[in-house]
């Protein structure tokens, strides 16, 4: 385990920034404590000062995973966010598509969100934008990409995707083994 | 007679309209409907009578019932067959249009016939007239009854129907007052020059028909008899009939618990427990060791109820992630997906009880955003025991699937530390997934054998040690336990955990101020993986039981066959199958009042001995890891003997096997060695008794190395009294 680069760190924050924008300096400074990210494994994972201090006696072959793991580093280097991650993505999340009770169960699969299942999106979604994808009792199902913007998505038919899939909660039960 | 003539003549014709009418294949039916339908309830008022009268002592024949009915066809048949059997048959035969005067009088005699034996009389005369009246007829007759019995095996369920309505139609006959007097006095003038001899035999008979049927378990739960050795036997070759068995089962236990009342002449209790134990692992499945421990634990009624709660499911139960939703919110979201949920009870504020649902519960998408884990309801016992405080430290010895894990966590509102360990990597993953699903921050997910834990860290607040064990409070859930496991299995595990309590003992901080509490809990209920566990901690470690918190349970053993546990014990709770409708489970909660247990011998933390301060060397905190269970148990005889060290190390390896064989030989030794001892002067009684348990400490703790008693020790083994008493023994001998 051990702090992330420089270079590192821009990656991932980069990647973040897609969902959640400046929102990320929520994450560093925190009021009930600081907290920050640590690699161990290739993954990212985001811990209080106060467990990771507990976390360094584990040995590092030993050690499974601390706090919330975010995300990984493939080996080019590219970061990949986890659908672990969700939990900090969501509060934060600076767009958001709403899909109807219908598609929910399409979503939660890992297909595409298409036009006939958005209920909601935010105003001003550009094309590519990083959205956080909620069913429309407001719980987070997933994240993806914006394949239209919200202007596009009000003339599409009805069988084109708006949102491409990246992650879902469904994964919990799909990739239990590779979730981290 | 006529029995074999063309039994496939009619074998298709199956119970006709006249069939109900046929006492006889009605006497064969109520055998098959007594297990499936309860009973008594199904019975005629006639049944009910003869119920009743065979509650009333009974000649010996009537025990072997079963064989008689197909024994009694061959010379005897023409007179012992009851009238009613032939006249309905002979009806359907000829005279389709019989007067329903007659039907009326035969239903009547047949009541009659059960309800005394002086109208019996009367009846058997009746019935010699109809012999005479059959006459020839009486070859096709037989036939025709037996064929329609065979028939009735067959279409039981069809046939069933036209019996009950046969039996109220007899019912409603007795509702004739003025008929039957007038019958009876006709009945009781002819009784008076029938022959009495015929008339017994008669009545036997009938009963013999009858006791094939329902009344025919009852009697034997009256009189219970034991299967001989050939009749055992045979049912070894038989294909098994496990409605018999079932029924054994239940007049088995029926005379145990009226031991004394019920029983069988010169048939001892262990001859009634042997059968029990052999039906109860045919009917159940289990494997002759398992119920062997099981009957130590359970009184045998309660046994029966315990194996058969484990054959059905536990209530599928989830816990309410309070940490995202709330149990309202949850319910009536899971309400609206078609499922019907019920709260779990008083004692659980997050739990819910799921009766069905239309929608997989384990992949609901309320599942998947973690509002929910799919949790028995026994493993919630532990967390509410153990009670996690804010900001606390808290260790899972062994956390997978992390249930439990993720309770505590949102009982700490995701503060403090959790450090979620397991042996195996493998499980781990499915605790990652759930930390994660249900939003859990505070962890720390590592994969240490626990055994090795204190090494890692330490200064825990709490630790919560639900240690891996033989399962047999989960038999439902996975039946595999039912035949895989042995004695040998059970102290495997027995030691693992021991091992395992020690070590979580060690990893907690006693100065805590909020904590020092141990939650220990096991999915087993054997004694050896519970009570015996918890009493070998508190005799190694400062630790001593508190209440758990869970105002339900049974209270845990603190005597157990030849083990007596520390009296504090029942403050540790079992929870049953049959008796809670939760997985079998134990939890005891203790609470570590000193920290110096690494730095002092281990045997000084017995509670029960009054051992005085020591200076010992300060030995390890880690046991070693070979040292068997029973030690503990058979040190102080073997210490207070055994003068060698060799002998000792001897000893221990032989009490891995059987302890209590070596003990007894110790104590044979006993009195040769103690008078050399004595020569050598000795001190206190008590003395030697300390010395005992130090040696045995320093013993365990340093196996590795060459065990070297302290000779000064050595030497004071015996105690001032005893000493005493040796010295007016030698005297005499002098004189002598």
């Amino acid at each position: 385990m051990r702090p992330l680069t420089d270079e590192e760190t821009t990656t991932m924050f980069e990647k973040l920034s897609k969902y959640i924008g400046e929102n990320i300096k929520l994450l560093v400074d925190r009021p009930d404590g600081t907290y920050c990210f640590r690699l161990h494994n290739d993954r990212v994972y985001y811990i209080s000062e106060k467990i990771l201090k507990l976390a360094t006696n584990v040995s590092r072959e030993k050690l499974v995973s601390v706090g919330t793991c975010f995300g990984k580093f493939t080996k080019t280097q590219k970061f990949r966010l986890h659908i672990t991650a969700l939990d900090f993505l969501a509060p934060y999340a600076k767009f958001k598509v709403w899909v109807k009770p219908g598609a929910e169960q399409s979503f939660l699969y890992g297909n595409h969100v298409l036009k006939s299942g958005l209920g909601r999106i935010t105003e001003n979604t550009a094309q590519y934008q990083g959205v956080v994808v909620y069913s429309m009792a407001d719980v987070p199902l997933g994240f993806g990409v914006a394949a239209k913007s919200t202007q596009e998505c009000r003339r599409v038919d009805p069988m084109s995707i708006v949102v491409f899939h990246q992650a879902d909660i469904g994964e919990y039960i799909r990739s239990e083994d590779t979730l981290t | 007679m006529g029995r074999k003539l063309d039994p496939t003549n009619k074998v298709k014709r199956g119970p006709g309209r006249k069939a109900r009418k046929q006492k006889g294949a009605e006497t064969e039916l109520a055998k098959f409907l007594v297990d499936e339908e309860s009973g008594p309830k199904k019975l005629s008022s006639r049944a009910r009578k003869r119920a009743a009268k065979r509650t009333q002592p009974k000649p010996k024949e009537e025990v072997k019932k079963e064989q008689p009915q197909k024994g009694f066809t061959d010379e005897n048949s023409e007179w012992l067959k009851p009238a009613k059997r032939k006249r309905p048959v002979e009806e359907s035969d000829g005279e389709e249009d019989s007067d329903s005067e007659w039907e009326l009088e035969e239903d009547e005699e047949n009541e009659e016939k059960g309800v005394g034996p002086e109208i019996e009389e009367g009846d058997g005369e009746e019935k010699e007239e109809d012999e005479e009246e059959d006459g020839g007829d009486d070859e096709c007759d037989d036939d025709d009854d037996d064929d329609d019995m065979v028939d009735d095996y067959g279409a039981m369920d069809g046939s069933s129907e036209g019996e009950d309505n046969a039996d109220q139609d007899s019912d409603g006959e007795e509702l004739l007052p003025i008929e039957r007097a007038a019958r009876k006095q006709k009945k009781l003038k002819a009784a008076m020059e029938q022959d009495s001899d015929e008339d017994e035999e008669e009545d036997e008979s009938e009963h013999a028909d009858e006791e094939d049927t329902v009344q025919a378990n009852i009697d034997e739960m009256d009189r219970f008899k034991l299967p001989g050795q050939e009749e055992r036997e045979k049912e070894g070759v038989l294909p098994l009939d496990l409605q018999s068995i079932h029924q054994r089962i239940k007049d088995n236990v029926d005379v145990l618990t009226n031991f004394a009342s019920k029983r069988e002449e010169g048939k001892d209790r262990g001859d009634y427990l042997s059968l029990l134990k052999k039906d109860l692992s045919t009917y159940y499945s289990y494997n002759n060791f398992l119920i062997e421990k099981l009957l130590e634990i359970f009184p045998v009624s309660e046994l029966v109820d315990f194996l058969e709660a484990n054959e059905i499911q536990r209530p599928v139960t989830i816990r309410t992630n309070t940490l995202k939703t709330r149990r309202r919110d949850l319910a009536q979201a899971l309400i609206n997906r078609g499922v019907n949920l019920d709260p779990l009870g008083k004692w659980s504020k997050v739990g819910l009880v799921i009766f069905d649902s239309s929608v997989p519960i384990g992949a609901t998408p309320e599942y998947l955003a973690g509002q929910y884990m799919l949790q028995g309801a026994s493993s919630l016992l532990p967390v509410m025991a153990l009670s996690p405080q804010e900001g606390e430290s808290i260790l899972d010895m062994s956390s997978a699937p992390g249930g439990k894990t993720t309770y505590m966590a949102q009982l700490m509102r995701n503060t403090g530390v959790i450090v979620a360990n397991d042996a195996s990597a493998e499980r781990l993953k499915s605790v990652v997934g759930n930390i994660h699903r249900l939003g859990v921050t505070n962890t720390v997910i590592c994969n240490y054998d626990g055994r090795q834990f204190p090494k890692v860290m330490g200064g825990f607040d709490r630790v919560l040690l639900d240690a891996p064990c033989s399962g047999t409070g989960v038999i439902s859930k996975d039946p595999a336990v039912k035949t895989s496991k042995d004695e040998a299995d059970i102290l495997r595990s027995a030691h693992l955990q021991k091992e395992l309590i020690l070590s979580a003992i060690d990893s907690l901080n006693a100065e805590s101020a909020t904590g020092g509490y141990l939650v220990y809990c096991t999915c087993s209920i054997m004694v050896e993986e519970n009570e015996w566990v918890v009493d070998y901690a508190l005799k190694k470690r400062n630790v001593k039981l508190v209440p758990t918190g869970l105002d339900f349970g049974k209270e845990g053993f603190t005597r157990f066959k030849e083990r007596r546990f520390h009296p504090s014990l029942r403050l540790s709770r079992r929870f049953y199958p049959h008796s809670h409708n939760m997985d079998g489970f134990f939890v005891a909660k203790l609470k570590k009042f000193s920290n110096t247990v690494p730095t002092t011998p281990a045997g000084e933390t017995a509670e029960e001995d009054t051992v005085p301060a020591k200076t010992e060397t300060p030995a390890p905190s880690k046991e070693s890891p070979t040292k068997p269970e029973s030690k503990v148990k058979a040190k102080k005889p073997l210490k207070a003997n055994i003068s060698k060290e060799k002998v000792a190390t001897n000893g221990v390896i032989n009490l891995k096997k059987k302890p209590r064989d070596v003990q007894k030989k110790k104590g044979v030794k006993d009195g040769k060695k103690k008078p050399k001892v004595a020569k050598e002067g000795t001190e206190i009684a008590e003395g030697g008794k300390v010395e005992e348990k130090k040696e045995g400490s320093r013993f365990e703790k340093k196996v590795g190395k060459k065990r070297r008693p302290n000779p000064m020790k050595k030497k004071n083994r015996m105690g001032k009294n005893k000493f005493k008493k040796f010295k007016k023994m030698m005297q005499k001998d002098e004189v002598l």
